[in-house]
């Protein structure tokens, strides 16, 4: 039997597969084709201190390899979330994650203390990096001074697991990840979509309502893994790896790289049961090449 | 209603023009209930450039040989791959998504189809007929040589026809079918698919008529089951996701 179990800084994982957040709306979405209750856990949809419409349509275009969006955190708010939301996923037996996002350093907060309040909320997921937002957003995650400040604000009220979500659009993310860390940070998640665009030829307009977007998918993967391994050797805190995930080689490399677990992305949208697949692979992986616990491979890139 | 992923295999493929395919689609297990309108995911192998599924609109059900039919329109990379699929084949399906054409009321029903919007409209028209209703079928195609599996259409239900060039039927555009211009416009129910210029104007021309009409869309999309948010209509209520809070939407609430 080989032991998929991980302790990802007290959060314990029963297997190192998360769906990442926006990719797997609030679980339920997914009930028809995954066992919820058997992931790692899910990070449900970002969530902001007020009610977000998101930006007009399209919000998407597909890329060679990848996709582009700009969905612009649409959601109800965390207090619609608490009372409608929350209930009907409280009960799943993995690891329900929440997504926090936000423009100013206030709403982090008062967000991040609502959910506080969840019991069965264990983590949060504090995105300071997303692309889609015209304020705040990856404006957050972007400079080390201002990436600081939002965690040590909502580090002050937030007590359980904090794990803080990076974004690729920087000159040197290590620094922006030694600085996260330093002002108490549980976990880092990386990486975000990289900021992209794309035209229609024939119209010559832009593809997405927003002109440029996030890019997600199998595209950004070598950067990503590239990303994990710098980040994971610079700090001491784990790191959860993602960027076109697609299959268990995949999530086998991330972990190789650095990242002590994983979120399946952009492959939920492709194939709704893919999380399933990959954790049976990963198991049939493992007993083959006789590594008896998955926690052995993480890092262990020979080099 | 419960969503599948399943692999079915591909009966034949059918070149109708050279734009249009069909595919007949089986699958071992019997198939769930289908409603008009409602759409399929398909996922596209060895094509990592279109690496997305598809959102295709079920076109035939039958479910005494579990059988799906798709009426696909050769649009891009994707769809040009998708027609080089051969009989015997596999083709990996998610189903059935999306809501549905609501039954009338009364029966007064006209469907109209603009285009490869045409596609639903045939299983749409089946299923009312089996509910006891009439339908009339108003289709619009470019030429004659466009028009798309005539005699299958015609079995269930008065077909009228417009195409652009006069070929066929009479010329012009669905909107401007002369049906529209009785005095006593005869029907009180209509249901659309097509172009987006083609249901806005049919939406002012049914609030005139003072007639429900009910379109379905068919906006980008990448999951097709409501995660991602990119397949969005805005609305009188907000922005309502086209693949699970449609695709058929009361036209009086778009916001076009």
């Amino acid at each position: 039997m080989v032991n998929l179990e991980i302790n990802f800084n007290g959060l314990k994982l029963k297997n190192p597969i998360l769906t990442a957040s926006g990719t797997f709306g609030y679980g339920y979405e997914f009930e028809d084709f995954v066992n919820l209750n058997n992931l790692g856990g899910f990070i449900v949809k970002g969530t902001t201190r007020h009610h977000r419409e998101g930006n007009p349509y399209p919000r998407m275009a597909e890329t060679p390899s990848g996709m582009l969006n700009a969905v612009g955190l649409q959601n109800k708010g965390v207090e619609y979330f608490c009372k409608n939301i929350y209930p009907k996923i409280k009960d799943y037996k993995t690891n329900v994650i929440v997504n926090v996002s936000g423009s100013i350093i206030n709403d982090y907060v008062e967000t991040a203390e609502m959910i506080n309040e969840l019991d069965n909320i264990p983590a949060i997921e504090l995105n300071i990096s997303c692309p889609n937002v015209k304020e705040g957003g990856m404006a957050f995650g972007t400079s080390c001074s201002s990436a600081a400040q939002v965690v040590k604000e909502v580090r002050k009220v937030y007590k359980k697991h904090l794990i803080v979500k990076l974004s690729p659009n920087v000159t040197d993310i290590v620094s922006i990840a030694k600085s996260v860390e330093a002002e108490g940070a549980d976990s880092l998640s990386l990486v975000n979509t990289f900021l992209g665009m794309a035209i229609d030829i024939k119209t010559r307009k832009p593809k997405l309502s927003t002109i440029t977007g996030g890019l997600s998918g199998p595209a950004i993967k070598p950067i990503a893994v590239r990303m994990v391994w710098q980040v994971s050797k610079a700090v001491q805190i784990p790191v959860c790896g993602l960027g076109g995930i697609m299959n268990y080689e995949d999530v086998i490399e991330f972990m190789l790289a650095g990242a002590s677990c994983v979120q399946i992305g952009t492959a939920n949208f492709i194939n709704p049961d893919i999380t399933m697949k990959i954790i049976h692979d990963l198991k049939v992986f493992c007993n083959q090449n006789n590594i008896k616990d998955i926690n052995e491979i993480i890092g262990a890139m020979n080099c | 209603m419960k969503k599948f992923i399943s692999d079915f295999e591909v009966l034949y493929n059918l070149r109708l023009n050279n734009q249009y395919f069909l595919l007949k689609l089986f699958n071992e297990e019997p198939l769930p209930p289908i409603l008009p309108a409602q759409f399929v995911q398909v996922k596209i192998e060895d094509s990592p450039e279109t690496f997305l599924r598809r959102p295709i609109s079920i076109h035939d059900v039958n479910y005494e040989k579990n059988t799906i039919s798709l009426l696909i329109r050769i649009a891009g990379k994707g769809t040009a791959k998708l027609s080089e699929i051969k009989a015997g084949e596999k083709l990996n399906l998610v189903y059935p998504l999306g809501n549905s054409f609501n039954l009338p009321l009364e029966d007064s029903i006209l469907l109209v189809g603009g285009g490869c919007g045409v596609a639903p409209m045939l299983y749409t028209a089946k299923y009312f007929m089996q509910f006891g209703f009439n339908p009339t079928l108003l289709l619009g195609y470019r030429d004659k040589n466009s028009i798309l599996r005539k005699e299958r259409f015609e079995k269930y239900g008065n077909v009228f026809y417009t195409t652009d060039d006069g070929s066929y039927g009479e010329k012009g555009t669905v909107l401007e079918h002369s049906i529209f211009n009785s005095e006593l416009f005869p029907y009180k129910n209509i249901y659309a698919c097509g172009p987006t210029v083609m249901l806005k104007n049919l939406t002012y021309k049914a609030k005139l008529l003072n007639v429900t009409l009910e379109v379905s869309l068919e906006n980008l999309m990448a999951c097709g089951i409501g995660a991602c948010l990119c397949c969005v209509q805005n609305t009188t209520e907000g922005h309502k996701c086209v693949c699970v809070d449609g695709p058929v939407l009361k036209a009086n609430e778009i916001i076009w």
